[in-house]
């Protein structure tokens, strides 16, 4: 097939996918269409982490992005009750600086990193770090403290949720007397 | 048997995605789709990790993923929190009306 193997069409083919789909997210009007082209983004990082043979996080980049974050996002959205007649809209002119400033940006990072790692390639099927039990491993032995720092970090951002979305009418009551 | 693909092009393509979000963020008002755009960077940044993880051969890129995940994840609770805070006592989540702070 035009003398690229399957991994090259399959990254292609990802590449392409994921950037449409990036794009399409950020220029919808709609905010519940723009989740669900991020969700679709996520799907096509996802299989580019298979590709790489990182399974542990192809797998936890669906449930965790695509599944939880994604879901909650969603249901602010409808919470919310956003569409998208009344979405605001930036300035014309504020736009268009923040497309030149992007292809500022990536004329920069393209001409930075151009020299950088050349030529070598990614045998993404030789590699097995990428399997749960190698990444397990590593885990629990090199980054068991940073991992127990992350399961209090997580509670904190639990219990911080919780407070700020609180309808506090203790507080706003005591602002009122004062 | 695999293939391999150049390092250069995951590089490309993270850059890409990384200014797509870039770009979403300063181009658009709602807050909710700034957020999004915020997640969109991070994963730019993350498989640009997992790429040169797997180049490398070494495991640690792929653990710092997944704290970046697990931080992520704390991040967007408490700020989709504060975004239902504050459309709460604004009845609009249009970052261009959130200037209180400025006086």
């Amino acid at each position: 097939m035009l003398g690229f193997t399957i991994t090259q069409w399959l990254f292609g083919t990802l590449s392409l996918m994921a950037i449409m789909f990036a794009l399409m997210m950020v220029f919808t009007r709609s905010p519940v269409n723009s989740a669900l082209y991020l969700i679709m983004t996520f799907f096509c990082i996802a299989g580019h982490y298979l590709l790489l043979n990182a399974q542990f996080l192809a797998v936890v980049q669906i449930v965790v992005y695509a599944g939880a974050i994604m879901v909650l996002f969603l249901y602010i959205i409808m919470l919310m009750n956003l569409n998208a007649d009344e979405e605001p809209r930036k300035h014309v002119l504020t736009r268009a600086i923040a497309a030149i400033i992007g292809g500022m940006l990536l004329f920069v990072m393209i001409g930075a990193l151009r020299g950088a790692e050349q030529l070598q390639m990614v045998q993404g099927g030789a590699s097995q770090i990428g399997l749960v039990k190698n990444l397990g491993k590593v885990l629990f032995t090199e980054f068991l403290f940073p991992f127990e720092i992350a399961s209090v970090l997580l509670l904190a951002a639990l219990v911080g949720a919780i407070m700020i979305g609180k309808r506090d009418t203790n507080i706003n009551s005591k602002e009122t007397t004062n | 048997m695999l293939n391999g693909i150049p390092i250069n092009y995951y590089i490309m393509l993270s850059a890409v995605l990384f200014i797509i979000g870039a770009v979403g963020v300063m181009a658009r008002r709602n807050a909710i789709i700034i957020f999004m755009c915020i997640e969109l960077m991070l994963n730019a940044v993350n498989l640009m990790l997992v790429a040169f993880s797997t180049l490398h051969n070494d495991a640690n890129g792929q653990v710092f993923v997944f704290f970046i995940m697990a931080v992520a994840a704390a991040e967007v609770a408490v700020g989709l929190a504060i975004l239902s805070m504050v459309y709460r006592n604004f009845k609009s989540i249009d970052i261009d009306l959130l200037s209180r702070l400025k006086n």
